[in-house]
């Protein structure tokens, strides 16, 4: 059970509030239209396997209601931080190579 | 029976108390204060049960959570039966009634232990695995024989008559274990003012200073003890759990903590001024800090026939002397290779009894407890071991001999000590088991000769005999200032001036690593080395393994079962490591160790349940009609957590005669279905008509005020996932539908977009789905019933067109009213605030009666909407499904200027391929044949099996009764262009049903009855 | 046939008097609910049954949306977590964007209509009187109540008297304010009322409960 802090609510809450809806960051192309095969299925199927740091989009299901990213380490669990959408995650300083965003 | 055990005095047992417990079906009498190991020793009770595998008679080792042996099934009654109980946890109470849980027929006499004894040497690890292989199919009636003679517990057969119950708690700083070093981490951390909780799995506070010599600020440490928890329990900021178990140590500091609230009462909970108490709680906690005061299992020396009934852990002994007041046995011989030993011997002599001798594998020792036990006159044996027992049910003899200095080899003379009990100590492994549980892995520490934790970035503290520290000052004073530390990581400040803590230095010898007292003959040829008494799992088992090429400690324990069972290895893991160590030339660190995960000791399901049993399983959503539901005879039928009428059964009617008289009575006259529990999202913002536009696949530019439309939500894979109808509320105003079970879902998904991808559109999205109640009545004359309630609406068929929404007050509560249509009949959709719900649907009953107006459930509703063609999401879908193939293309508008959600999708390279699976009618030949929902469609009677012989498969299935038919739809390959093609559908029965492809709309096709 | 209802439009929404001028025949959600009664209680709750509950929608740094509100209420709308009372209203923070108020039920539709007169720009209101109720539960057990039930840290050093907080309840989910020491309010859904009374006579029955109907 993870303690996720919501950056809306500025308070740790259980994981039980939350739905994780993974990668972050995985922006809608936005000539869908135009997008090639591949690109389309970069888009809705391929993520990564992050063993280390890994940014991930979480909603506060439970809570406000509010989706907002979490960069946490696939190994330890440990969350470095909580950040709001459209900004970007503070460098982390011991980043797992085979994590780098 | 006399308690042929137990001391004239001592212990912390309350000899006034006499409790009468039944083993095995034969009475005993022990105290209050025992344990049911304690009372069985004290009784002279050697064999608790027989092994796993070979069938050995087995007695008590242990006196704690590592006891492998004693592993009891404990109940009065079948309701109340509770499997591998560990004897040694389990308090004694007047009336506790208990059985061992392996031995077939019975504990003293075992058929299996001829199989053992005859099949010993033929029974390596892999047995099982090697033996029984073949022939394929004998396997079933090979493992209904070995599960009877083997198997641990039997589960009730009665539904558990306790109650269970859960809280969740918070703490600035937790502290697992009660021992020394956890009292002294509490009560610094209580100081500051921090929340505290303190946890310990045992009947009392206190850990090892309850059997404890030793003196804290001049008094006896269980004084202290009861001190210090006396002012624990009086600062209102403490919790204190004793008899829970931290069962778990989770993420980010969460535990699970398991507290035994009764069991120590009674063969189930008590019931106080008429309300049942729970027998357990669970404590889900989440700390700031942890600090783990676990202490340390004491580690035994293996070595031949080890497990011969009365071979025992040397601290075991002493705890059952000093805090039980009983004495295992006649005459002891320790086996040691540290001090720690020496303290059964003292205690045991001490209870007037003969020790035969300590061998200690030391060359030599000067520790105050080895004069204490000179000056007691008792016969120390150094620079040897005990290699071998002699006896069958009991010892009977030690056999001793001198041992190399590395500890590796026998040398010199060997000879057989006289004795009942064999006491060893082979050191302490610290109980690291929590901090492995979030993944840490443990590190081996030479100078403690075991594994302490590793390193972990969480906010934990190990203090104590965890950490390899096992000096009671230092205990105090490293607990002290890790409860110092922990409240201030929590930002308390802590009491000043601090305690301070006197005690007597107790000088002691270096200790030896010695694991397993080497044999004559090599692990493979020596009589059983047992180094997991559970699981029988042998020093030779372990070699076996290794020389079959198992290296990986995680693949020994797999290969040999090392650490499996109720125990988890907490006796045997360390010694097993040692040993594929030495087998393979290899250091601990190298081999390395398994990781424990939780939970610690095994727990009732009941207790991991809690309270989210029986009615609170699942919460029950109910509509503001459900009453009326009830009382007018409905079935129930679960859609989500919404409880929905599913048909009303008539007296005497069969569901099929309930469905027909449903469906005619609506294709005749007026039905009636509660449909509050579809989604509703309110949706407002003068960007909300682009947003419809980009989430539906149809258009939504035009939709006039007053207008509802139908559209399909589709994945950015083009599938269809949801359905519903939109009405246009006013200008930037619409209400939303959603499925039933999809509600949450969408809304959730219509936020992701518009949180993440398009938040410059104004538009905001509020749930609306329980202040609606929603009724539609649906069938000719539901038009006439609806102008008898209504008032403020004109209902006339071109004033109030199909697909219009008009605003009007229904039994005079203000209501919104669709013409929408799922049943292909005139329909009205009546929706009223939820508190007026019943109130209308009562008016409408009461005035619909000149109708015979009839209610009807969800599976009217599906034959209804299968008659017409309509499709059900997530019923006709899967989620691999497209509008085209849904023969839906109507519902999505390719040229809409935003490309979206969907259309890339559906317009990939495989959406858009020949040979698709499409939705068609299915008609069977034989029209009173119903299809079964699911069945697979294939092109020939006398088909041959094969990758691509199936044609698709039925996703609805009814019989219509204003067809007089059996209907279906399904997909089908290819199905749009093989119209009046035969297919079939094989059964279960080896029977095929010949059906036709037709049109999915099986009633009305031209839609003339909705138009009305 | 009488006269035709004409649809109310505000700011191009939909509006509607919700609440009937007749509201003898109306039901709470926790109408049907069998409450237990123990002669020595410890555990009480009572329904505020027909309240008024209006959901707010609107941009925190939208000032011209925040100063509208303000007007209406009376007071400021609440930031996070904190809750505020002005007169006949209860306003929750529940979101970055959303509020939820609550009143006399006849009140409900004079509120809209207030603030979609006042307000302008991009903002939403939605009746939800009859998907959800109040419930208080109140007694020297409450909390014990409340730690069967929710995982949020409800100690009064982190839940003082006036914060709010959405978060699960058992399965369910709530909105939870602290109204005293020993007193909570709880915004229940209506459809799962019945689950969250089941489940609280349950966990009270151990303290004693009383229904305060």
């Amino acid at each position: 059970m993870l303690h996720i802090y919501c950056p809306h609510c500025c308070e740790y809450r259980e994981e039980e509030e939350f739905h994780c809806k993974g990668q972050a960051h995985i922006a809608r192309p936005l000539d869908p239209d135009n997008c090639s095969e591949q690109e389309w299925a970069n888009f809705i199927f391929f993520r990564k396997n992050t063993k280390g740091q890994h940014q991930e989009l979480w909603h506060h299901s439970a809570g406000c209601g509010k989706f907002f990213n979490v960069s946490r380490n696939t190994i330890t669990y440990k969350i470095e931080q909580s950040y709001l959408l459209g900004t970007a995650p503070q460098p982390v300083l011991d980043v797992n190579k085979e994590g780098k965003a | 029976m006399a308690q042929v055990n137990r001391t004239q005095a001592g212990g912390r047992i309350n000899r006034g108390k006499p409790l009468s417990f039944t083993y095995n079906g034969k009475q005993f009498t022990g105290y209050e204060g025992d344990t049911l190991a304690s009372a069985l020793l004290a009784n002279g009770v050697d064999i608790i049960g027989r092994s796993f595998k070979y069938s050995r008679p087995r007695g008590i080792v242990a006196a704690g959570a590592e006891e492998p042996n004693a592993v009891m099934q404990v109940g009065a009654t079948e309701a109340t039966q509770v499997p591998n109980v560990r004897a040694t946890q389990q308090a004694l109470f007047n009336g506790l009634t208990c059985s061992a849980v392996a031995g077939w027929p019975n504990v003293d006499f075992d058929l299996m232990s001829y199989v053992g004894k005859i099949g010993g040497k033929m029974m390596p690890p892999g047995f099982y695995y090697k033996t029984f292989m073949g022939p394929a199919g004998m396997w079933p009636i090979y493992e209904k024989y070995i599960r009877k003679a083997a198997g641990l517990g039997k589960a009730p057969k009665e539904k558990d008559v306790d109650i269970y119950d859960a809280m969740n708690r918070h703490a600035d700083v937790v502290v697992v274990g009660s021992g020394p070093a956890g009292l002294a981490a509490a009560r610094a951390a209580a100081s500051s003012g921090a929340r505290v909780i303190l946890a310990d799995e045992q009947e009392e506070f206190g850990g090892s200073l309850l059997h404890s010599s030793e003196t804290i600020n001049g008094k006896p440490a269980a004084e202290w003890v009861t001190e210090v928890v006396a002012e624990l329990a009086g600062n209102k900021n403490v919790v204190l759990l004793p008899r829970a178990t931290v069962n778990g140590l989770h993420d980010h500091n969460f535990l699970t903590i398991h507290e035994r609230l009764t069991d120590h009462l009674g063969d189930r909970a008590p019931t106080v001024d008429g309300v049942q108490m729970a027998r357990h709680r669970m404590h889900k906690v989440r700390a700031h800090c942890v600090i783990l005061a676990t202490g340390a299992q004491e580690r035994p020396i293996v070595f031949a026939n080890n497990d011969v009934p009365g071979v025992m852990g040397a601290s075991a002994v002493a705890t059952y002397i000093n805090r039980y007041g009983v004495v295992p046995g006649k005459t002891l011989v320790v086996g040691t290779a540290n001090d720690d030993g020496y303290d059964a011997a003292i205690a045991w002599k001490k209870a007037g009894r003969d020790v035969a001798a300590i061998v200690d594998s030391r060359p030599g020792a000067d520790g105050d407890r080895v004069e204490e036990a000179r000056q007691l006159g008792i016969k120390i044996i150094f620079g040897s071991v005990v290699y071998d027992a002699k006896g069958q049910t009991r010892v009977k003899a030690a056999k001793v001999g001198a041992v190399s200095p590395d500890g590796k080899k026998l040398i010199g003379d060997k000879l057989d000590i006289s004795c009942d009990t064999i006491a060893t100590s082979g050191g302490w492994s610290p109980v690291v088991h929590l901090s492995c549980h979030s993944g840490t892995r443990p590190q081996w520490d030479d100078k403690i000769i075991g594994f302490v934790p590793g390193d972990c970035y969480e906010n934990r503290l190990y203090v104590g005999g965890i950490s390899g520290n096992y000096e009671l000052g230092a205990c105090l004073t490293d607990g002290q200032a890790a409860g110092e530390n922990a409240a201030k990581s929590a930002g308390f400040t802590p009491d000043t001036p601090r305690a301070n803590y006197q005690t007597k230095a107790v000088k002691v010898s270096a200790p030896m690593a010695l694991f397993v007292a080497p044999h004559e003959k090599p692990f493979s040829r020596a009589p059983k080395q047992f180094v997991d008494y559970q699981n029988d799992v042998t020093a030779g088992g372990i070699e076996l393994a290794v020389r079959e090429g198992f290296e990986s400690i995680e693949h020994v324990k797999r290969y040999t079962a090392l650490g499996f069972g109720t125990d988890q290895g907490k006796l045997g893991n360390i010694n097993g490591m040692a040993i594929a160590a030495q087998v393979r030339g290899a250091t601990i660190p190298e081999v390395g160790t398994t990781v424990f995960r939780p939970n610690y000791t095994p727990i009732a399901f009941g207790a991991i349940a809690g309270r989210n049993a029986g009615e609170l399983f699942d919460p029950k959503r109910y509509t503001a009609m459900q009453s009326w539901h009830e009382a007018n005879g409905a079935l129930f039928e679960d859609v989500g957590q919404w409880k929905r009428p599913w048909y009303y059964p008539k007296p005497g009617e069969t569901m099929q005669q309930s469905l027909d008289r449903e469906c005619l009575a609506t294709r005749e006259s007026v039905g009636i279905l509660d449909a509050s529990t579809l989604g509703k999202i309110d949706i407002q913002g003068k960007d909300a008509r682009e947003f419809l536009g980009r989430v539906y696949t149809n258009a939504w530019a035009k939709l006039a005020v007053g207008k509802c439309r139908y559209g399909l939500m589709c994945g950015e894979d083009g599938m269809v996932f949801d359905d519903g109808v939109t009405s246009c509320l006013a200008e930037n105003h619409f209400l939303m539908t959603t499925t039933s079970g999809g509600a949450a879902h969408v809304l959730e998904w219509l936020e992701l977009y518009h949180q993440t991808e398009w938040p410059e559109l104004e538009v905001f999205m509020t749930s609306v789905t329980d202040h609606w109640a929603t009724m539609t009545i649906s069938g000719p004359n539901s038009r006439k019933l609806l102008e008898q309630v209504s008032e403020g609406i004109d209902l006339d068929k071109d004033a109030f067109k199909f697909m219009d929404w008009r605003q009007g007050k229904v039994d005079g509560i203000p209501s919104r009213v669709f013409r929408i249509s799922f049943t292909g009949e005139l329909s009205y959709e009546i929706n009223v605030p939820a508190n007026y719900g019943l109130q209308v649907w009562k008016k409408l009953m009461e005035v619909g009666a000149q109708y015979n107006i009839t209610p009807y459930g969800t599976e009217t509703m599906h034959i209804l909407r299968a008659e017409k063609g309509f499709i059900i999401a997530g019923q006709d879908t899967d989620g691999s499904v497209t509008p085209q193939d849904l023969g839906m293309s109507w519902a999505v508008s390719m040229n809409k200027p935003f490309s979206f959600i969907g259309k890339r999708g559906m317009n990939r390279q495989d959406p858009t391929r020949a040979n698709r699976k499409e939705l068609v009618g299915i008609k069977t030949k034989d029209p009173k044949v119903v299809l079964v929902e699911g069945a697979a469609a294939v092109n020939e009677r006398n088909y041959k099996q094969g990758s691509n012989v199936v044609q698709g498969h039925i996703t609805s299935s009814y019989y219509s009764a204003v067809l007089g038919r059996s209907i279906a739809l399904g997909m089908i390959k290819d199905g749009f262009n093989r119209m009046g093609e035969t297919v079939y559908y094989p059964t279960m029965d080896g029977s095929v049903i010949e059906a036709e492809i037709c049109s999915p709309v099986f009633y009305d096709p031209k839609g003339d009855r909705q138009n009305v | 046939m009488s006269d035709i209802t004409p649809v109310i439009v505000m700011n191009d929404c939909a509006v509607m008097n919700q609440f009937a001028s007749d509201n003898s025949k109306a039901e709470s959600p926790m109408v049907n609910v069998k409450w237990a009664n123990s002669s020595n209680a410890t555990v009480f709750a009572k329904e505020l049954a027909f309240s008024g509950h209006i959901v707010l929608r609107g941009k925190p740094t939208d000032d011209a949306f925040m100063a509208g509100a303000a007007k209406v209420l009376g007071t400021e709308l609440p930031g996070k977590l904190s809750s505020v009372e002005s007169g006949e209203y209860v306003v929750r923070w529940l979101s970055p964007d959303t509020w939820l108020i609550t009143m006399p039920g006849a009140a409900a539709y004079a509120l809209e209509t207030r603030l979609r007169e006042t307000l302008t720009g991009h903002y939403q209101v939605v009746n939800e009187s009859g998907g959800q109720t109040l419930l208080v539960l109140s007694g020297e057990n409450a909390e014990n109540v409340l730690h069967k039930s929710v995982h949020y840290d409800i100690h009064i050093s982190n839940f003082p008297v006036g914060k709010v907080v959405n978060t699960n309840f058992a399965k369910t989910g709530c909105t939870l304010r602290r109204l005293g020491e020993q007193e909570f309010e709880l915004v229940v859904r209506r459809s799962f009322s019945d689950y969250v009374a089941a489940w609280i006579q349950d966990a009270a029955a151990e303290y004693g409960f009383a229904w305060q109907g």
